[in-house]
């Protein structure tokens, strides 16, 4: 592709590099267009300017070690990648987690979704020009970042979760902060709906943009909100539920076409239903310990276990080969941003420029959980 | 799809024998197909056949050679496969990006992370790493790793 800038190309088409240093990338990504006038003729994403090489790093450290690198891939859904990681290694050591830790990881991870999906509410309307929407999602993760600070002392790339539990325990004061929020959150509902999903200019820039249908998205390996606005209920929670999710009453908000406007409109869907996820499991939160006793340095039998779970953006997966020490002997991490970047390649041809802000902000990437 | 029509579509293709089931409770996996080199693109195709998509590709260095293990998985009924493959050093693997787009970029990565190349690949280059890079960083000579181990001795086969 490099070589194409020597060559003679049409006096129609030109390139254009959207990137690495654009505000509408959520991180550092380049697009590499190929544009006839204002169309895109060829999308490349390049990648890899955040890889830091955790997969690398992972062979070279203990299994515990390795535990505050998960929240550093997604660091905006860092307790989930944290309780996936976890979860694995539980999985394949066979750690017996208490009850109280499992809907503890429950309540923080619905609440690290929530604020994942706030930002990428307020980002995506940013892109598109509305600025008002921004300050009030911002306004309203505050509070989810102010809950979880309370109980893991970090805002955003979380280490909560261990081995066999969570490193602290929540008190009654967690629990009343994130009841307020829960109120809080569907008192503004309306706001949200009245500023944005009934706003004209909005419904213009989301409708009928980004169409993913769902043979694309099982193409691309496309999973989490873009593949249910497909009009697909695949979520991990519910296909193979992990933790206590099978015994909480939720729903998967699904689409029908899959342009960037369902895609909106799921995640909104998904934020009330954590809430409801949060209610039920605040309610039920069992008394007892929130750490089972656990070795010092884990050493999970021999061989290959996979486990995943969902992050605010799909499936989340963590591959691991032990060879029975205490060290990973191989530890690959499936992110799901991985495929809904690379669907671009085959959304962006034929798209106007105007429309790759809105079809890129509405995948909700988070570009170091690509580069890993 | 559920995973007994993805087994009939796979059994198609692979001999009874290297279709291995595993205990999901325990690894997460429901069955494992060991297969050769040249039987690879007949399998993705029997993957998608049975509606399944692209969970993942990964590689993972041995001393007797590397193994590429793909991920397969349906998004109506779990049915998780990894399919296995056992390679020779500097043996290539024909790429099953014309099958499942999802591999374009997976075969990129693993080639730049393992040097494993992919036959009939559009556009092998780096993906991850600087376009220039000359090392394979996930190999086991490289950098500090803690082992470097043979199959037969993480599988015991």
């Amino acid at each position: 592709m490099a070589n194409e800038f020597l060559e003679p190309i049409t006096e129609q088409t030109f390139y254009l590099n959207m990137g690495p240093q654009h505000p509408s990338t959520h991180g550092v990504l380049r697009l590499f267009l190929k544009l006839d006038g204002e169309y895109i003729v060829e999308a490349d994403p390049v990648i890899g300017y955040g890889h830091r090489g955790h997969e690398k790093m992972a062979e070279s450290h203990l299994y515990e070690q390795f535990l505050p690198n998960t929240s550093r891939m997604d660091y905006l859904a860092g307790l989930i990648f944290n309780h996936g990681y976890v979860a694995a290694v539980e999985k394949m050591v066979g750690i017996e987690v208490p009850p109280r830790a499992e809907y503890i990881r429950v309540i923080c991870a619905e609440l690290n979704r929530i604020s994942s999906h706030l930002l990428w509410f307020g980002t995506y309307v940013m892109d598109l020009g509305g600025f008002t929407p921004f300050l009030y999602s911002f306004d309203d993760r505050e509070n989810i970042l102010d809950i979880l600070d309370r109980v893991s002392g970090s805002r955003l790339t979380y280490s909560y979760c261990r081995f066999g539990g969570v490193s602290r325990d929540v008190d009654d004061e967690f629990i009343t902060a994130t009841h307020q929020f829960v109120e809080r959150l569907r008192s503004r509902w309306d706001d949200y709906h009245n500023l944005v999903t009934k706003n004209v200019i909005f419904i213009h820039r989301a409708k009928d943009v980004g169409v993913i249908n769902r043979e694309l998205a099982l193409r691309f390996g496309c999973t989490g909100p873009i593949l249910r606005a497909a009009g697909v209920p695949y979520d991990i929670r519910k296909a193979e539920p992990y933790s206590v999710y099978s015994e909480l009453d939720f729903e998967i908000p699904t689409g029908t076409k899959g342009d960037a406007l369902d895609r909106y409109l799921v995640r909104l869907q998904e934020m009330e239903q954590s809430l409801h996820i949060i209610e039920q499991a605040l309610e039920r939160l069992p008394d007892g310990a929130i750490k089972a006793a656990v070795p010092n340095k884990v050493r999970p039998p021999r061989g290959d276990y996979y486990f995943a779970v969902e992050s605010a953006r799909g499936a989340v997966g963590f591959y691991i080969v032990s060879d029975g020490t205490s060290y990973p002997y191989r530890l690959k991490a499936r992110v799901p941003s991985y495929g809904n970047l690379q669907v671009l390649t085959e959304v962006l041809p034929g798209t106007l420029v105007a429309d790759t802000i809105s079809i890129l902000g509405s995948i909700d990437i988070v570009v170091p959980e690509v580069d890993r | 799809m559920s995973l007994e029509d993805l087994k009939e579509e796979l059994s198609k293709v692979v001999e009874p024998g290297d279709m291995v089931p595993r205990d999901y409770e325990k690894d997460g996996c429901l069955l494992e197909i060991k297969a050769r080199v040249d039987q690879v693109e007949a399998v993705a195709k029997a993957a998608l056949e049975a509606d399944c998509f692209l969970e993942s590709i990964a590689a993972v260095d041995f001393t007797n050679g590397p193994q590429i293990i793909y991920q397969f998985n349906s998004c109506t009924s779990i049915s998780r496969v990894l399919v296995r493959v056992q390679l020779s050093r500097g043996e290539s693997v024909v790429s099953i990006g014309s099958i499942y787009d999802a591999a374009l970029w997976y075969e990129r990565e693993v080639f730049e992370l393992f040097g494993i190349r992919f036959d009939n690949h559009p556009d092998l280059r780096r993906l991850l790493l600087p376009e220039d890079a000359d090392f394979y960083p996930l190999l086991k000579d490289y950098g500090k790793v803690h082992a470097f181990r043979s199959t037969e001795e993480i599988y015991g086969e």
